[in-house]
């Protein structure tokens, strides 16, 4: 056994290899599907993630068990803490459940297929370039997507500004009418702490291309992260104006917040 | 019966674009069935006996001379100058004026059925791409790179023919990555390098088609009097440098940041197998969606990824 190989044998246990092994997906002959996924960094990744979720953010995940074990689903979320840690912990908290694991996507920000090594990386374990037309083809394959409709308005917002949900893209309600994807809403506690900004260099982030440069400590701190995952939503009807679409989303949002608020007060401490 | 009345039953195809690999398993696979006639713009086709074969140019007047005597029923135009092939302009003049004189004969001579091949190209590489790219996807990269502008032009005179005259009966296919044996395009040459460049830090989702089963694809669209732009690629994807290293190349990297750095250098260094107006195309993926293809001409591809970069491990040799 070379050496590469032994420290795989490392990383992925027996039986997280079990585990993995249930979440089949449909992938070419090389371990690829369409959209940049491999299955073979999804593991190591996985295995990566264990003690991320575990250990450093201690993670406390309820009502995981919502999401439905198959057909097309939209896992949505307040976005927070200036990197996607949240999209992982989602990821990872259904991918590690008891029954019928998934392993979801996440629609990434455009900004990610342009930063090299960084990008590639991001598909390799699931995540794929946000936009409407991979999020419907992948509905359609019955992918389970983690979406964060707040985009970079959630993700860069400042510490003053948190767990005020920012302004809601309608694309993902659009999307769950069309292919009668569930919508299941998680209110995200404790990544807000994890990364906290207290300014945005704006001028430098458009000198960099970046959609911000926050102003925050060089670190990500081990904040207690809880997720609260509600039930699952189902909005049905064709040709819906733009209005009710609107209300329908207000009623995701406000979910999210009850769950955010659920989640508050279920913290003891920040850390 | 007579074998010569036999033979004048046959329908009488000509083929464009004979002296490449493609063309020669298109003609294979048609010659028992088809009377077939072989027409190559840049270089003599050796197809024996059997097959009459030309070297011309399209827009000279002799080649009028061919619809004149062989009375064609169909036409497979795989002859488009691929883009690292010539000069923008004798690029141009050969791919889409010279095809704008083949529809014309085409149409004077009462054809009824031309297949056109275009390329994946044709919809451009950029970071914004979604993956399984359909056929009515907007053809971008001719506002992305000036060297591809030909082949955009090309499909588009394709779809004013069909448009104006439908008993022409135009299908046009767009391919992805053809490689396997013999095939010279840039990326069966990168394939069969010992050392070949990627671009640092990206390896985007790739398709590869084997030559072999790109043939039947061009049979089957020949047979079936289908119109349309009909992409072509096996559902099964790999990363460029996973291709690569399956292969058996050596990766080269290019730096790639910041992004006017990797064209200044190819261009300076001006390699014909990772040109720089490609670049893009080694950056980000254009995934595209074969399965309409698939299921209007029952196609399956036969040939695993697998089995075509065991071909180019085996074989580093220049094809």
């Amino acid at each position: 056994m070379g050496l590469v190989s032994f420290l795989k044998s490392r990383l992925v246990s027996t039986e997280q290899e079990k585990h993995i092994h249930h979440m089949q997906k449909l992938i070419g002959t090389l371990g690829y599907d369409p959209w940049g996924y491999n299955n073979e960094t999804a593991r190591y990744g996985l295995s990566l993630a264990k003690p991320i979720y575990e250990k450093y953010f201690r993670v406390e995940a309820s009502g995981v068990d919502n999401i439905p074990a198959e057909g097309p689903v939209l896992i949505v979320g307040n976005h927070s803490g200036q990197l996607p840690i949240d999209g992982l912990l989602v990821g990872y908290a259904l991918a590690s459940r008891e029954k019928s694991p998934r392993f979801p996507r996440a629609m990434i920000e455009r900004f990610f297929p342009t930063v090299p090594w960084l990008g590639n990386l991001l598909n390799e374990v699931g995540g794929t370039l946000g936009d409407p037309v991979n999020c419907a083809r992948m509905l359609a394959n019955n992918e389970a997507i983690i979406v964060f409709p707040e985009g970079v308005r959630g993700s860069g917002k400042l510490y003053r500004d948190r767990y005020k949900l920012q302004r809601f893209g309608t694309g993902f309600m659009h999307l769950a009418m069309k292919y009668n994807a569930a919508i299941v809403p998680v209110g995200v506690v404790g990544c807000e702490e994890s990364i906290p900004a207290i300014a945005n260099i704006k001028p430098l982030a458009k000198l960099l291309g970046l959609p911000y440069v926050p102003v925050a400590l060089p670190v990500v701190l081990p904040s207690k992260v809880h997720l609260n995952f509600g039930s699952p939503m189902y909005f049905t009807g064709t040709d819906t104006s733009e209005t009710r679409i609107e209300e329908q989303t207000e009623e995701v949002k406000a979910e999210i917040n009850r769950l955010i608020a659920k989640g508050l007060q279920e913290r003891e401490s920040v850390f | 019966m007579t074998e010569q009345q036999t033979k004048q039953h046959k329908p009488c195809i000509l083929v464009t674009g004979a002296a490449g690999t493609l063309a020669r398993q298109v003609i294979q696979r048609l010659q028992d069935s088809c009377n077939l006639v072989a027409v190559d713009s840049r270089e003599p086709a050796d197809l024996g006996d059997t097959i009459p074969s030309y070297c011309i140019d399209f827009n000279q007047r002799s080649f009028e001379d061919l619809f004149r005597r062989y009375h064609f029923d169909g036409v497979i135009h795989l002859g488009r100058i691929r883009s690292s092939q010539l000069t923008r302009l004798r690029r141009y003049n050969a791919n889409v004026l010279g095809t704008q004189k083949l529809l014309d004969l085409s149409h004077k001579y009462g054809i009824r059925r031309v297949v056109v091949l275009s390329t994946y190209h044709v919809y451009g590489a950029m970071a914004y791409n979604p993956a399984l790219i359909n056929e009515s996807t907007a053809m971008k990269s001719a506002g992305l790179s000036s060297d591809l502008v030909d082949s955009v032009e090309l499909e588009n005179l394709a779809n004013i023919y069909q448009w104006r005259y439908p008993e022409l009966n135009i299908c046009i296919l767009r391919p992805c990555n053809i490689v396997g044996p013999g095939v010279r395009n840039t990326m069966s040459t990168l394939l069969a390098s010992h050392r070949s460049p990627v671009l640092a830090g990206f390896s985007p989702m790739m398709q590869f088609i084997h030559v072999d089963d790109m043939a039947d694809a061009v049979v089957l669209a020949y047979k079936k009097p289908v119109c349309g732009v009909f992409n072509v690629a096996p559902e099964d994807w790999v990363s460029y440098q996973h291709a690569l290293a399956l292969s058996g190349c050596a990766r080269v990297p290019v730096p790639s940041i910041p992004p006017v750095l990797p064209r200044v250098i190819l261009r300076t260094l001006r390699l014909k197998r990772f040109p720089a107006y490609l670049i893009a195309f080694f950056k980000y993926p254009v995934v595209i969606d074969g399965r309409t293809f698939a299921r209007e001409f029952n196609f399956t591809p036969r040939r695993p990824l697998k089995e075509i970069f065991r071909f180019y491990k085996d074989n580093k040799t220049p094809v």
